[in-house]
Parts: structure tokens; C-alpha cells; sequence
């Protein structure tokens, strides 16, 4: 049983360096990928920013940027469907799949080197956010639960988006699958306004949203308000994404053949 | 591989067929599109669960023991299964190192196969610069860096221009000369003729033909001949003009005026159907000898071309 964990650990390294290795060779992806956030970020602040009061904050931008953070965060969670779609269409699966390797290491490797793509958008964004005038007026420690809360709730988004790749038989499809759900999932929340002021049928969906839960419970922790239960509740639904969709997705790839 | 059976919804993809590749021997599995020969590949490949019956490499069962006979393949499928945003050499490095041996191994292996591919000059760069050619070759080294004791080559050369079908052709030949046990997988009767000891024809998931490229050919004979004649109704006088000159069956076309057969090519051939027919009253509007195609070999096989039953 050991050994089986240990080979799957080394073949996940195998593979999350496969990606690791390109990304310092693609400048021009890194840049887009920076700065697409930013332009969000830049975006609603300078936009809707002065328009918009939301109750209990006496500044919009320290309740709007958490909410793109976080949306930026989930977004990023697209990257894992289509870098599978991509392997699956270049028939790279069939032949990961006839390897003596671990059968979910392909997407632990792919979903960690992920993370750590996402993780350098958000150094990015939260130096922008900086720049502009945001604060973590919760102290550091807080600032440091609310990002694992944030990045974590992506991850387990990227096991989600890891069936999706696997499901869909080119990388354009992939490409769309993967983020058109993202835009009622982020929207449809408490990341840009609150939602009390939906109509009613709305709010109750926003209000039902995890993604709610998850940006509301760091947000919370940005700024130093009482967070309440919202932090654990967004950690179990992480954990429970992540149980969830880790064994869908690896019993999915067990199965997927190009064509 | 003993009694296959493979099924996609409707579609019986595999239907029964038993295959045996003797140790050391490239092995010929010849058909045309959908005849069933990359489902085959996919079942011993462990990528595909057969429905009945069983197959073994080196006496293991892929389906009771996947993971070991994973270990004693290697695969290059249709599409050349490379990562292209890593060099040829990185390329290598990351497959041996999923197959867990040694990084010492690995690249000493990696080396040596850049070396044996002709890659070696192209071994740091990126594969996204590489040609078709290139990037199968990346493909078989990286299917063999760990030994395999089976090579699965699925349409080795599907895609190539000639001059690169004609260097994959060399590797292979060099492979085999090696002693390295090999399914090629081809639609081209030619390509098989030039590589394999022994070839398997496969038609809609049956084998329909087994032999040596000698035997295969024997039974197509050693050239195509085809006739066209001006009226119908001498049907039954031309078949009985041509058949005793051929070596198989003589296929009519459905409107009774095409004839196809195979024949031993030779001089005076053609002067001698003609005359033939023309002792049988016969009008002759043409009269052609080729070499045999593929879809030659299945008309005679089969009685249907390759790709005649699918509309039907």
C-alpha cells in the first residue's frame, strides 16, 4: 500500500515537472495570464467602484476585490480540462495509459502544476491590488487563510474541470465547457455585489452557491470581520469537491481513448 | 489473443479473432479502416477491456494483470504521442522515468536511442519544430527506452510523405533485425509485404487470411486483371473465357460488363485474354494488368472491396 501512494507521489512529480518545466518557456502565456486579472481587477474597480455601496463596508473596493481574487482563482481552475483535452487529443493518454505509472497521477501532476500557475496569477493580482489602494486590514495570518481557502476551493474546481476535459472530444470544446459555467458560478454570488439585492428567485441560488460560502469566509478574513462558521463550511466543500471529483475523474481517465 | 470479442454499443468491433506473434517476428496486422486492427491493438495495449474471450503478452493476462504487462510494452499509436513543448531528450527522460528505472538508465538509454533515431543533432530542441518524420521516430525511441519485450506500432506511417515512410520503413527493418517482437499495424499491403514475417488480415473484427507476405500473395496472385466488355448478356461466355486463364475467383460487376481477377503477370498476357474472348465472341472495350492492391486483396478474400460492405 505504501509503495502503491509512493508511486503514485513520483509519478505525479513525473508529470506536474512535465508542465512545471514549460512554463518559464512561454513567456507570452505567463503575461497573458497575468494580465487578464489585472484588467478585471483594474476593470471593476475603476467602473462599478464608485457606484456601488454595499452595506457594512464603507469601501467598495475592500468588499470587490476578495470577490475577484476569488473569481480569478476559479477561473484559472479551466486550465486543467483543457491541458487533458489537449493530451487526450494528441493521443498523449493512450499511450500514459498503456505506462506502468499510477492511474491519477496524470491529473494530481496536472492539477498541482496548476496550482502553482494559479498561484503566481494571484502574486500578480495581489500586488496590483496593492498598488491600487487595497489593504489586508485583517492582519497577515488572516490574509494567509483566506488565500488557502480561496486557492484550495480552486483546486478542487480543477478535478471538476479535469472530467470535463476528459469528456469532450476537442480542446475548443474543452476551452468552452470549461468556462461557461464559470460565469453564472461567480456571478451568481456574493463576489460583486450583495445579494440581498437580487430578485428573489436569484438570491436564493446565490445564496445556496458555495462559491457564496468561499468568498464571503475570505473576504471576512481580508478584513478582519467575524468570519462565523463560513470558513469551515467552505473547507468541507473543498474536501468534499475534491473526494469527490479526484475518484470520478481518475475512474474517468482510466477509460478515455483519442477517438 | 484467442477469441476477442469487442463491442461499441451496436458496432462488433472484434468478433472472435485469435492471433499468436512468435517472439522476435514482426507480425503483419493488415486491414482496412474500422476492419478492427487498432481495437486489437488497444485490447493487448490493456487501453481497452475485451468482452470475451482472453489475451496474453509474454503469458500474462491483460486483463488480470494490467500493470505488468504494461511493463513489457511499448506503444506508438496513430497520432505520434509526444509532448511537443519539451525536447526530444526531456521527451525521453519523462517516459523512462514512468516506467521507473534508474535516472542513471534512462539516460544512458536516452542517449543511445537519440543516437539510433538520428535525433541526436535535434536531441535539445523543442519537438514542436520537428517534422512528421521526426516526430514518429521520437515516438518509437520513446515507446523502446524501457525494453519492451512487445512493440505495438499502430499505422507507423500514416501521414508520412514517402521519403519518411521509407526511413520508419529502415527503423522498423533495423528493430526486427534486432530481435525486438513487433505488431505493425498497416492499411498498405506493401508496407506489410516489405516488413513482415508473417501477416494477419483482419475484416470486420474476423481474421479472414494468415501467412507469409509469399502465401498472402499466392493466394492474390501476382497481379490484377481487370476487363471490361461491351455487352451484358456475354456474361457467362467471358467468365467462361477468363476463368480458366486466372488464379482465383473472377468477380463480375453488378451491370455484367466488369470483370476482376487475379492472374500470374507475365508477356503475352494481355494479347492472350484477348484472344480468348475474341475465340468466345466476346467484344472487348479494355483489358488492363496491375499490381495488386489492397483492395485487390480483399476482393478476393472477401468477395467485397474494402470499403463496398459499409455503404450496403
Amino acid at each position: 500500500m505504501t509503495s502503491r501512494v509512493m508511486w503514485m507521489l513520483r509519478d505525479s512529480w513525473v508529470e506536474a515537472e512535465r508542465h512545471l518545466r514549460i512554463i518559464p518557456r512561454n513567456i507570452e502565456l505567463l503575461i497573458f495570464a497575468a494580465i487578464q486579472p489585472i484588467m478585471f481587477l483594474v476593470l471593476f474597480v475603476y467602473v462599478f467602484g464608485g457606484s456601488i455601496v454595499i452595506p457594512g463596508f464603507d469601501d467598495y473596493d475592500q468588499f470587490l476585490m476578495p470577490g475577484i481574487f476569488a473569481q480569478t482563482l476559479v477561473f484559472g481552475s479551466a486550465f486543467t480540462g483543457i491541458g487533458l483535452a489537449d493530451d487526450l487529443q494528441k493521443g498523449l493518454v493512450d499511450r500514459l495509459r498503456s505506462l506502468p505509472m499510477s492511474r491519477s497521477a496524470v491529473i494530481v501532476g496536472r492539477t498541482v502544476s496548476d496550482l502553482v500557475r494559479n498561484l503566481f496569477t494571484f502574486a500578480v493580482m495581489i500586488a496590483v491590488a496593492l498598488a491600487i489602494g487595497f489593504r489586508f486590514t485583517g492582519g497577515a495570518w488572516n490574509a494567509v487563510a483566506a488565500t488557502v481557502l480561496l486557492v484550495l476551493f480552486s483546486y478542487a474546481l480543477s478535478w471538476v474541470q479535469a472530467i470535463i476535459g476528459l469528456s469532450v472530444t476537442s480542446v475548443e470544446a474543452a476551452n468552452s465547457a470549461g468556462f461557461i459555467w464559470m460565469f453564472p458560478l461567480t456571478f451568481v454570488s456574493s463576489a460583486f455585489v450583495d445579494p440581498s439585492t437580487m430578485p428573489g428567485w436569484l438570491r436564493t441560488v446565490a445564496d445556496a452557491n458555495p462559491f457564496t460560502l468561499v468568498t464571503d469566509a475570505a473576504r471576512a478574513l481580508y478584513n478582519g470581520n467575524p468570519v462565523g462558521n463560513d470558513a469551515w463550511w467552505s473547507l468541507a466543500w473543498s474536501v468534499g469537491l475534491i473526494a469527490v471529483f479526484s475518484a470520478l475523474a481518475t475512474r474517468k481517465f482510466s477509460r478515455s481513448t483519442s477517438g | 489473443m484467442r477469441g476477442v470479442v469487442k463491442r461499441f454499443g451496436e458496432t462488433l468491433a472484434l468478433d472472435g479473432v485469435d492471433l499468436t506473434v512468435p517472439t522476435g517476428s514482426v507480425y503483419g496486422l493488415l486491414g482496412p479502416n474500422g476492419a478492427g486492427k487498432t481495437t486489437s491493438v488497444r485490447v493487448l495495449t490493456t487501453l481497452l477491456t475485451p468482452d470475451a474471450g482472453e489475451a496474453r503478452i509474454d503469458g500474462i493476462d491483460v486483463v488480470a494483470d494490467p500493470h505488468a504487462v504494461r511493463r513489457r510494452i511499448g506503444l506508438t499509436g496513430q497520432y505520434a504521442a509526444v509532448e511537443e513543448r519539451l525536447t526530444a531528450r526531456e521527451n525521453l527522460d519523462y517516459v523512462g522515468r514512468l516506467f521507473h528505472l534508474p535516472r542513471s538508465r534512462v539516460k544512458q538509454r536516452a542517449t543511445d536511442l537519440l543516437e539510433r533515431f538520428d535525433l541526436a543533432d535535434a536531441a535539445d530542441r523543442v519537438v514542436k519544430g520537428f517534422s512528421g518524420g521526426m516526430r514518429r521516430r521520437l515516438d518509437i525511441a520513446m515507446s523502446l527506452i524501457a525494453e519492451p519485450s512487445v512493440l505495438f506500432l499502430d499505422e507507423p506511417t500514416t501521414g508520412l510523405d514517402p521519403r519518411s515512410r521509407l526511413g520508419m520503413w529502415d527503423v522498423i527493418s533495423e528493430l526486427a533485425a534486432d530481435g525486438t517482437t513487433v505488431l505493425l499495424t498497416t492499411q498498405y499491403l506493401e508496407e506489410a509485404d516489405r516488413l513482415a514475417e508473417q501477416i494477419v488480415v483482419i475484416d470486420h473484427g474476423r481474421v479472414i487470411a494468415e501467412g507469409t507476405p509469399e502465401q498472402l500473395k499466392s493466394r492474390i496472385g501476382g497481379a490484377m486483371l481487370s476487363v471490361r466488355i461491351a455487352r451484358p448478356e456475354n456474361r457467362e461466355r467471358a467468365l467462361g473465357a477468363l476463368s480458366p486463364l486466372c488464379t482465383g475467383q473472377v468477380e463480375v460487376s453488378p451491370d455484367d460488363v466488369a470483370f476482376s481477377a487475379p492472374i500470374i503477370a507475365g508477356d503475352g498476357v494481355v494479347p492472350g485474354v484477348i484472344r480468348a474472348l475474341d475465340d468466345a465472341g466476346v467484344d472487348v472495350l479494355d483489358v488492363e494488368v496491375r499490381k495488386p492492391s489492397l483492395d485487390d486483396v480483399f476482393l478476393v478474400l472477401t468477395g467485397h472491396t474494402a470499403g463496398s460492405e459499409e455503404e450496403s
